[in-house]
């Protein structure tokens, strides 16, 4: 095995696209669509350098173990192995974290879930590189695990995962009080109105949601280059290098100034990425061979690699008045957190305070739950503790609806918020809520036809598993809400440094921010905000990397209203020295003057920016905030917690092949308030891929554990749909500003997220009649057998 | 060992190579073209899907070996610089592309689905586009704009007239 010799294949430079255009508003193209398509984008796991060193992980087997002894001979000894680090060789602090520092980087006397990275090794090849750490030799006196939240919470002396108190990062969006001498990691109650309210018609469910997984399909990826400096580089695939720069820094002991990150090509995120994977491991092997090192998970490593949706248990109580109006609502959640808190915290603050749904009740108990046990640890993912909830909170309004012999929609209308109303933790929706018109829209839109006389088209597909017999089909709706933005008091803020200049005789303006691009489209965006408050057709993004300030995280539907209010108002600042100058050259006033096509106008005057700005740039860097939320009260649940909400609503078509348990999913359809579309294409592609993975944890999804070990750790055994799984889909996109946001827009990823798979249940529900509290559902859960 | 093959158009020869490496790991890290995507490689995801004499495989379940003295084509083998092939310019006016790690194998069995259904005298129909790209795996996009850039591809493969070149 030697090492590959190549050419070398660098990070991902500036974009510019081709020569495209269109400012806030259009379709603009992406600028890194032509790199993407000519298979020239350089992903992570694409990078290269001559020299390099392929990095791997050793991972403990077993979820939850004391390490006896580790034995690293037998893997220096293979030929080409350059170095095998343990814990010992961490320099700077052990442990990280996003909220709370108490995950390892490698592990340190105990494992607590099943692939803890426990010691890592760089070679020449990465096949030598995994031979070598297969021959480490770790003895283990092996735990039984702690698998069950609930468990976990009941019994806190016994079954101890941590027994050290975490320390608070300062990244942390909660208010609450870890419990460090348990297995807590966060109680949030909302407490609201009669503590013992009766009604006259009362529905109690209980629900389950498994653990799902992002999928990304680009694995965790990335390329260490240590530096002359004694510091290092890092191009990795991530969702927020500032965060990561942190956390790399107190591992490695080094000052921010010498680990520099710069985004490498991202092959999505969904959350999955939002924690550390191998960023620390591959600096920390680059530092100590002097090398750069390579690391990049195969689909097996990267189950095991990145933190989970969040599975859920729940108990749901509503009341109502023979009438339909809603007059409590008392829940009881759950979330399993597995062996680390990563951002479980903000999760059960996400799960807690919107965890009813959209409507309007005066009662309110709500406890949410967060849960050490030896699980896999579990984070953020698309939808954020929204999705859980949603499952259960849609399904009992739709069991209420029967209790009362009530349409569901009807239902949903009748106690449905609006502006003006008060959430459950009393903060006021001062912007629009249009959950009436997005469920009304639904309604109104034509129902598929029948399914044609093709078994393309029917449960079972080309399995040819039935001629139409036993085939029901089922509609069934579900509107959701979700929060825009960090919340709960977090400072949110991004950074934009944008530079205004003539190039080659042509106006052109430079973007800089460390957001990451994932794939939905941000760098798009930027350009586009950048063409319209410029009036500059040729915009470049820079690379993205921690030269400029932070721009917070890729997460939470937040990039486009914060990192593209932070371009908004860098690029006024610009645009008001640019026309304070055009000013001086004209001896018109700034406030008479504006940039358009390239030139500064005004009445009967058009003055090319080149005259304007001869050789000079103007640029201006400055961070930008959404106006501040505020930490709930820890007692009761109330305050100012959200800066915006989502909402968007589904209608699902399915046909249910009863006898064998077969699901095909005939129609999607989809409303959502986006208060603006930056990017009408981009908005319908984040709608589209939304709803596909709300359908897949519906219907399929789920990482299965067993005595805390994963049983499908590959796409063969964790399905995501497939085009043969997905329907065509009606979408319809609601444009109400919100007048505290840039432009009046809305983030826009997450919330088809969570209104997507609720509707799939529910259509299920209708078609089968049965009960169904679990998600994804199964065929045995429909057959019985 | 030893691998001598053609890889789009081009005689490349590499030495060293491991006896367990694949067809995907050979060409993206001994020579040069990382365009193929190792998302899962264990055929499950169809992100490295190139040609082999002409036919779709996932090159991850190729061994290096099997490519001795056969033709490979790759996505960095459609279209050029001045002018993108017909597929790689549908995906991007659907607007197909978000993290675009399934692109250049979708690229590929689109190539090959629409040729097939085009000298069979039609553009494929969309319970053909499902079936023929259930292989290939998009998390972000839901396929709808995928299967929207199929037929626009086809369309302009049809009339080679009104789209690029091929």
């Amino acid at each position: 095995m030697s090492a590959p010799a190549r050419t070398p294949a660098g990070a991902p430079g500036s974009l510019t696209g081709p020569g495209s255009s269109g400012g806030v508003g259009t379709d603009a193209a992406r600028p890194d669509g032509t790199l993407k398509v000519r298979g020239e984008f350089a992903y992570g796991s694409d990078l290269w350098m001559e020299d390099m060193l392929w990095g791997t992980t050793l991972r403990s087997p077993h979820p939850y173990a004391r390490i006896r002894s580790i034995d690293v001979g037998p893997a220096l000894a293979v030929p080409g192995v350059r170095a095998v680090l343990t814990s010992d060789d961490v320099p700077g602090a052990k442990v990280y974290g996003l909220e709370l520092a108490d995950q390892p980087v490698l592990a340190v006397d105990v494992v607590r879930y099943q692939g803890e990275p426990v010691a890592l090794v760089a070679a020449d090849h990465p096949e030598t590189a995994r031979l070598a750490a297969a021959r480490i030799v770790v003895d283990y006196e092996v735990w039984e695990p702690v698998t069950d939240a609930r468990t976990a919470l009941g019994h806190p002396r016994w079954n101890q995962v941590h027994d050290g108190t975490a320390q608070v990062t300062e990244l942390s969006r909660e208010s609450a009080h870890l419990h460090p001498e348990g297995n807590l990691v966060r109680h949030l109650k909302v407490r609201r109105g009669d503590p013992a309210p009766t009604a006259d018609v009362v529905v109690v469910g209980e629900y389950e949601v498994g653990m799902q997984d992002q999928a990304f399909l680009g694995p965790e990826s990335g390329l260490a280059v240590p530096a002359e400096d004694g510091g290092v580089e890092l191009y990795v695939a991530t969702q927020w290098l500032h965060v990561d720069q942190r956390q790399i820094c107190a591992a490695l002991g080094l000052a921010p100034e010498q680990v520099r990150l710069t985004l490498a090509g991202v092959g999505g995120a969904f959350g999955g990425r939002e924690d550390l994977s191998m960023h620390v491991h591959a600096c920390l092997l680059a530092l100590r061979t002097g090398r750069p090192v390579k690391m990049s998970y195969n689909r097996e490593e990267s189950f095991f690699g990145h933190v989970h949706r969040h599975p859920a248990t729940m108990r749901y109580e509503h009341g109502a008045t023979r009438d339909g109006d809603l007059v409590y609502v008392r829940a009881a959640i759950y979330f399993d957190g597995g062996a680390y808190a990563s951002s479980t915290p903000a999760v059960v603050g996400n799960g807690g305070t919107m965890g009813i749904g959209p409507y309007v009740v005066p009662n309110v108990h709500v406890d949410c739950f967060g849960a050490y046990t030896n699980n896999p640890p579990c984070g953020a993912m698309r939808g954020f503790g929204s999705v859980q909830t949603a499952f259960a909170y849609e399904s009992q309004m739709d069991a209420l609806a029967a209790e009362l012999g009530m349409d569901p929609v009807e239902l949903r209308c009748r106690n449905a918020m609006e502006q003006g109303s008060e959430a459950i933790t009393g903060q006021v929706v001062d912007s629009p809520a249009p959950v009436v018109e997005l469920l009304r829209r639904l309604e109104a839109m034509p129902l598929p036809e029948p399914a044609p006389d093709d078994l393309r088209h029917r449960p079972g597909g080309v399995s040819n598993t039935t001629h139409g017999e036993g085939v029901r089909r089922g509609v069934g709706y579900a509107v959701a809400y979700k929060n825009v933005g960090f919340s709960e008091g977090f400072d949110d803020y991004s950074t934009a440094r944008v530079r205004l200049e003539v190039v080659g005789g042509e106006p052109t303006v430079t973007v800089h921010t460390a957001a990451a691009e994932v794939g939905q489209g941000l760098v798009t965006v930027e350009q586009q905000i950048a063409r319209t408050e410029l009036g500059v057709d040729r915009v470049v993004v820079a690379p993205k990397d921690t030269a400029v300030g932070s721009a917070g995280s890729t997460s939470a539907s937040r990039q486009t209203y914060v990192t593209g209010g932070a371009v908004k108002a860098a690029c006024e600042a610009v645009r008001a020295r640019v026309l304070e100058r055009a000013a001086g050259v004209t001896g018109r006033p700034a406030a008479q003057l504006r940039l358009f096509d390239g030139a500064v106008v005004g009445e009967g005057l058009e003055l090319p920016l080149a005259e304007v700005l001869g050789d000079d740039a103007v640029e201006e860097t400055l961070e930008w905030r959404h106006r501040p939320t505020e930490a709930i009260d820890p007692e009761t649940g109330q305050g100012f917690a959200h800066v915006q909400y989502a909402f968007s609503a589904h209608r699902a078509v399915v046909d249910v092949d009863t006898e064998l348990g077969l699901i095909k999913v005939v129609e999607m359809a989809c409303t959502q308030d986006v208060g603006k579309a930056i990017n009408p294409q981009a908005v319908v592609g984040q709608i589209q891929g939304g709803t596909a993975q709300g359908l897949g944890l519906a219907v399929m999804e789920e990482i299965l554990i067993r005595d805390g070990r994963v049983q499908n750790p590959s796409f063969t055994d964790y399905l995501i749909p497939t085009i043969l799984d997905m329907p065509p889909m009606r979408i319809e996109i609601l444009e109400y500003a919100d007048p505290h946001a840039p432009y009046g827009l809305r983030g826009v990823g997450e919330a088809p997220n969570i209104s997507s798979g609720p509707a799939v249940l529910a259509a299920i529900r209708a078609a089968t009649g049965l009960p169904l509290t679990r998600v994804p559902v199964r065929p045995e859960h429909i057959t019985g057998v | 060992m030893r691998l001598t093959c053609t890889v789009n158009g081009s005689a490349q020869q590499v030495d060293d190579v491991w006896e367990g490496e694949s067809l995907l790991y050979v060409l993206r890290e001994r020579m040069g073209l990382p365009g193929s995507k190792n998302a899962c490689e264990q055929g499950e995801c169809g992100s490295c899907t190139v040609y082999l004499d002409g036919v779709p495989v996932c090159s991850c379940l190729v061994a290096a070996g099997q490519a001795e003295g056969r033709a490979i084509g790759t996505v960095e083998g459609m279209g050029s610089e001045e002018t993108l092939h017909p597929v790689q310019q549908a995906f991007l006016d659907a607007g197909a592309v978000q993290c675009g790690f399934c692109t250049p194998g979708l690229l590929v069995a689109t190539d090959d689905l629409v040729t097939r259904s085009l000298a069979a005298g039609a553009p494929p129909a969309d319970a053909e586009i499902r079936e023929a790209l259930a292989g290939n795996l998009c998390r972000c996009t839901g396929y709808e704009k995928i299967l929207d850039a199929v037929k626009l591809a086809a369309q302009r493969m049809a009339a080679p007239t009104t789209g690029a070149p091929r």
